[in-house]
């Protein structure tokens, strides 16, 4: 049986590594972008020299021969679901037994007069990358349009060589949407204290050309210009799917697929960034583009077509990230704007840069979820007490379970059942204390997930 | 940079330049005071040659001039004296290497000859020397790290492949290089060991050798270790920088006598600590003690948020500083012998030598009480304190060499090669130096031991030594079997072929009672160790490959105590970096700046624990991390199941679960 995939991305990288493992199908991976898989969550650390575009390969040429994974560079121009083939710009058609489509997302861009002139660009791709090389010489400031997690990457890429970057954010704060108030707050006040001129519920009206087919400057919606060399469209991502637009495949923002990740079409699967649930978990969205979860649609689906159907199930929500200095993890169900049946024990260090969020339902007692900024917390543990439900007094007096900061960090355990002791009128005292023992006994525990 | 960073970059350039000029500024004049040698018969002899040869009180302009000169006088005073010898007869009562001239006197009368006859304004001002060399030098590098102080806490990788110092060389160049300096250092060890041509003959046939088993046994010719190299000629300052460390080894271990200046500035230091002059070897711990500290404050500059970092560097400023430079000078001055403590056999490869244990055993208490220390190193501290902590206690937190390379060398960290060939390479080369390290030091304690008699001689030595060998290597083998310890198939059978082969000769010796140790005689043995791992490897190839092969290339090729360090790590610690669930996201850092080469991300994207041999515990993959991935961490809990995937999210036949 012939597999093939579109899209190198991790979802079908992983997809094929999988069907090898469990198969001997034959496998053909199919990108236009690059020869080889490299780690598009580390395209900013190319730009800032931290890595080489080699460096964010995870694996070396040789493991696809040796794999016998086959390797396309070329775009898919059209597919041919009846006669199962694919059609490219350059070289001859392929047939396929199965596809999987996996061909990720592209930046959003909203009908901004000027959104098309050279000088503009969002960050997804090795090429756009390219762009903001070329476009960096020389550059005395860059515009950002967009407050989420590309946009401040992008602001942090300029920030690093040192040209001035304005970051033009449509909410009252920012990522609000997802961050709670004093996280969002506290991202804020770290974008400026790196001088970067972060303006606050901002839109962009129009980039403005300047004789040339190229971007000088920006009006936003408050009638300002601000002049700049490159502009950086960062407002989200959507499936990258206008190829498919009469095949026959269903789609609606992005290719339909149910709980085993099969479209409409027989022997067609969808997996990663443009893959949309018909029928999402409850508390998931239908699109969730985000590392992980195409990870796990990957391995999923190479067990559907491998071994035997399995659904997709993508856990316990949880993701990270890093904000400039600050890095960021989720576990569980933090909403920006928290429900009626939700409290929260909230602790926040001195210095403004380190905050832990303990979620819990204030009927039930249960953890609902973790939000970190500046601390590192242990996945399984936590993942262990959300799955159990486990009353947040249990959570709190072992804290220390889940705590994964480095060695000689200090410990905020303490400080946080503090809070919850004086917010509860409760003299809880800390069990247990950070370390791997402990955490891994808790772990191995019988009678749990 | 900041306008005070340049000042201070502009202060250290001077200080290296007149650190480097001051190698040409004297001139030499040989003279009855400055033959530094105490042989009357000799002393006698080389001036009576040079003043036939005119060369008393001629002023020669440069070392290399003086140096030759005089080496045509020793040449000549040696062979006058063997003819006297025979002629007249050794004087009575007088030695007959005391009275002729033997080769291996000449090396320090000509160092110490040719710095006691300079004169200029190095050797008349020598401390106002060190302070225009070092001394700016070290002025001019705080000048420019303490701005640093002021920048938020936070990773610091900003632009390090952009810098033509940090950038790394081509894979063309950086082979060219090693293959260079190897086959350099190989030729030179023909003439080092007297034209002898075992040796270096062996080392070339080894090394072809395991070329040839990564190439075809194991197939990796088309598997270029690209992953390390930069794909241009920019990165100069890094190839300037490692021409220099290089060109500084070569002059340290075998050219002395061209870096007398350098002595001569480090005299009054020396005088002060321990009241003898300063030997090469001070200079050498001065300038390494001194890159340490200064690094050091750059270390605390750049990972000022991470605690463990701060503590680890303190640590290997301490230990490089009390333990390695001033104690040892310290107990000089108070009659005890030089001693570091904390270095550890094999790496302190002389400790078992003759001279060295005599040294110990005739210095009275203390004396004993260091053999004892060092001895106990071995066999407990190495495999308790690394079943406790893993192997970093000493790589990273106590050696010196591991000091220098995780303060000087951190900027090159990122050089390292992370290609499975790599580590392949690496596996070989580090276990065959252990094995050598081994056999040299037996050959040692074996010359000790009398032939016949005693209870212990040298036939017991080599029957309990086939004993030993047999049953560690039935050991492995059936561990292995059963699937207990994970190597290839081939690394099991060289380990059974050397095995064999060590015995099969100790059984001939035994038969024979010949006296030999593996056919050869310990002196030999222990002079090409010396003169390749202890010099050309070590130093060489160890620290001036930084800039080109990454910081650690000793470490991770060639440090025989991380080679057993690692096999303890390896097979039985609580050691190991977890990985913290499915939050990976591939991005490649910490395999980036994993200075011994680990594919830290191979493990980490696939929620795996990190059990490496190699892997010397300095934190910074975890630091570097920018999901908050990985953690160092000890664990008795499951030590013999560390590196399951076990904690991965993963598929079962039975059903989808995140564990
Ligand atoms: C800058 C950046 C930072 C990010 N950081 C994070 C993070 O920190 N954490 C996180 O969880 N997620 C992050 N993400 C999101 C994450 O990278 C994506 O969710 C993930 O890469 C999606 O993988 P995929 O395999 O679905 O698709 P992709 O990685 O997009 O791969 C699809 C590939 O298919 C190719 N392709 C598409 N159409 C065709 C065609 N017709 N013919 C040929 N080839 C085609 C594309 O060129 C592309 O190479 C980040 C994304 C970006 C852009
Ligand atoms: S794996 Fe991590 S801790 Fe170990 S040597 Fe590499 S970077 Fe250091
Ligand atoms: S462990 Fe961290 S640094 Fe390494 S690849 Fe994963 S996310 Fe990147």
């Amino acid at each position: 049986m012939h597999i093939a995939i579109i899209g190198n991305g991790i979802s079908g990288i992983t997809a094929a590594r999988f069907i090898r493992k469990l198969s001997d199908h034959q496998v053909t991976v199919i990108s236009a972008e690059s020869k080889y898989f490299f780690s598009r969550t580390a395209l900013m650390y190319i730009y800032m020299g931290h890595m080489r575009e080699v460096d964010t390969q995870p694996y070396e040429p040789w493991f696809w021969e040796k794999n016998r994974i086959g390797l396309v560079q070329d775009y898919v121009k059209e597919v041919d679901t009846q006669g199962k083939a694919l059609h490219f710009t350059k070289q001859e058609p392929l047939k396929y037994d199965k596809l999987i489509i996996a061909c990720g997302s592209k930046p959003n861009k909203f009908g901004w007069p000027g959104q098309d002139l050279k000088g503009v660009g969002g960050l997804y791709s090795l090429q756009d990358l390219q762009a903001m090389e070329e476009g960096s010489e020389g550059l005395q400031r860059a515009v950002i349009v967009g407050g989420g997690l590309i946009g401040i990457e992008m602001a942090e890429m300029f920030h690093s060589r040192n040209i001035p970057v304005t970051l033009l954010v449509r909410e009252k704060s920012y990522w609000n949407m997802v961050l709670p108030k004093e996280e969002s707050e506290m991202v804020n006040r770290h974008i400026k204290e790196h001088h970067i001129d972060l303006r606050l519920e901002t839109e962009l009206k129009e980039i403005v050309d300047d004789g040339t087919g190229k971007a000088c400057a920006v009006i936003t919606n408050k009638g300002e210009r601000i002049d700049c060399g490159y502009v950086g469209l960062t407002a989200g991502v959507s499936p990258n799917i206008a190829y498919l637009k009469d095949t026959g495949i269903e789609t609606q923002k992005g290719i339909l697929v149910n709980d085993y990740l099969e479209t409409n079409i027989p022997d067609i699967y969808a997996i990663g960034d443009c893959a949309q649930l018909r029928e999402p978990r409850p508390g998931r969205r239908p699109i969730e583009a985000v590392w992980y979860t195409g990870r796990m649609m990957g391995e999923t689906l190479a067990y559907t077509i491998c071994k035997k159907p399995v659904a997709y199930d993508p856990g316990i929500w949880f993701n990270s990230a890093k904000f400039l200095d600050i890095e960021y993890q989720v576990y569980g169900d933090i909403q920006s704007k928290a429900p009626e049946n939700h409290a929260a024990v909230y602790w926040e260090h001195k210095d403004g840069r380190k905050s832990v969020r303990i979620v819990y339902d204030k009927n039930s007692g249960a953890v609902l979820g973790f939000n970190l900024m500046g601390v590192r917390y242990r996945h399984e543990v936590c993942e262990k007490w959300l799955a159990e439900q486990t009353p947040i007094e249990k959570v709190l007096t072992n804290l220390g379970l889940a705590n994964f900061d480095p060695e000689f960090y200090d410990e905020y355990e303490q400080d946080i059942l503090a809070i919850y002791n004086q917010q509860a009128g409760k003299n809880l005292i800390l069990k247990k204390r950070r370390g791997l023992s402990r955490a891994l006994e808790f772990l191995q525990k019988t009678g749990s997930a | 940079m900041t306008l005070i960073q340049k000042i201070g970059l502009g202060i250290f350039i001077i200080g290296l330049l007149i650190f480097t000029a001051s190698l040409g500024l004297d001139k030499y004049e040989l003279s009855a005071d400055s033959l530094s040698i105490s042989n009357e018969y000799h002393a006698a002899e080389i001036l009576e040659v040079a003043e036939q040869e005119g060369m008393l009180g001629q002023t020669y302009s440069s070392s290399f001039d003086f140096i030759s000169a005089f080496k045509g006088v020793l040449k000549k005073a040696q062979t006058s004296l063997n003819t006297k010898a025979k002629e007249n007869g050794v004087p009575e009562g007088v030695g007959e290497w005391d009275y002729k001239m033997g080769d291996w006197v000449l090396k320090d009368y000509i160092l110490f000859t040719t710095k006691k006859s300079a004169t200029g304004p190095v050797s008349n001002n020598p401390a106002l020397f060190l302070f225009l060399s070092i001394g700016l030098g070290i002025i001019g590098g705080l000048i420019y790290i303490f701005p640093k102080f002021k920048l938020f806490p936070g990773i610091k990788n900003d632009r390090i492949y952009h810098r033509p110092m940090t950038k790394g060389i081509q894979f063309s160049v950086r082979s060219f290089f090693l293959l260079a300096t190897t086959v350099g250092i190989l030729l030179y060890g023909v003439y080092y060991m007297g034209n002898e041509y075992f040796w270096p003959a062996l080392t070339a046939v080894v090394a072809l050798l395991i070329i040839a088993i990564i190439w075809f046994v194991e197939d990796q010719r088309k598997r270029q270790p690209a992953r390390s190299a930069s794909v241009d000629f920019s990165g100069w300052l890094g190839i300037l920088t490692g021409a220099y460390l290089i060109g500084f080894y070569v002059l340290l271990y075998w050219k002395a006598e061209y870096i007398t200046p350098w002595m001569i500035i480090a005299d009054p230091l020396s005088l002060s600590l321990s009241g003898n002059e300063a030997s090469q070897w001070f200079l050498y711990g001065t300038l390494y003690t001194v890159i340490v500290l200064v690094m050091g404050v750059r270390m605390f500059t750049k990972y000022m948020h991470n605690r463990y970092q701060l503590i680890r560097t303190g640590s290997v400023m301490f230990f490089q500083t009390a333990i390695a430079f001033l104690l040892p000078e310290i107990l000089v001055r108070l009659n005890y012998p030089y001693y570091d403590f904390k270095n550890i056999w094999p790496l302190n490869y002389t400790f078992f030598f003759d001279w060295n244990i005599q040294n110990l055993v005739n210095s009275g208490g203390l004396g004993i009480f260091m053999l004892g220390w060092g001895i106990a190193l071995v066999v407990l501290g190495v495999p308790l304190i690394t079943y406790f902590y893993g192997k970093r206690w000493y790589c990273s937190w106590v050696c010196g060499c591991g000091g220098l390379a995780e303060t000087l060398g951190d900027p090159y960290r990122q050089l390292s090669d992370k290609s499975l060939n790599a580590w392949k390479i690496e596996r070989w080369i580090i276990h065959l130096v252990l094995v050598f390290a081994v056999i040299m030091t037996m050959g040692v304690l074996y010359s000790f031991l009398p032939k016949e008699g005693a209870w212990f001689n040298q036939r017991t030595f080599l029957g309990l030594m086939i004993v030993l060998l047999l049953g560690a290597m039935s050991f492995v083998y059936l561990r292995w079997r059963k699937d207990r310890f994970n190597f290839s198939t081939l690394g099991i059978l060289a380990g059974w072929a050397v095995t064999l082969i060590l015995v099969g000769v100790s059984a001939y010796h035994l038969g024979t009672g010949d006296g030999k140790f593996l056919f050869m005689s310990s002196g030999v043995t222990r002079q090409w160790y010396g003169f390749l791992i202890g010099a050309g490897f070590a130093g060489v190839v160890g620290t001036g490959f930084y800039p080109l092969m990454g910081n650690r290339v000793w470490c991770r090729f060639g440090c025989p105590l991380a080679a057993y360090l690692g096999l303890v790590q390896k097979f039985k610690s609580r050691f190991r970096i977890t990985t913290n669930g499915g939050q990976c996201i591939s991005c490649g850092n910490c395999s980036t700046y994993c200075e011994m080469g680990i594919d830290v991300r191979w493990y980490a994207q696939r929620g795996q624990d990190i059990v490496r041999s190699s892997c010397v515990g300095c934190g910074i993959c975890s630091a570097v991390c920018p999901r908050g991935v990985l953690r160092l961490e000890n664990s008795a809990m499951d030590v013999n199941t560390r590196a399951t995937e076990l904690r991965a999210l993963h598929i079962t036949e039975e059903e989808v679960s995140i564990i």
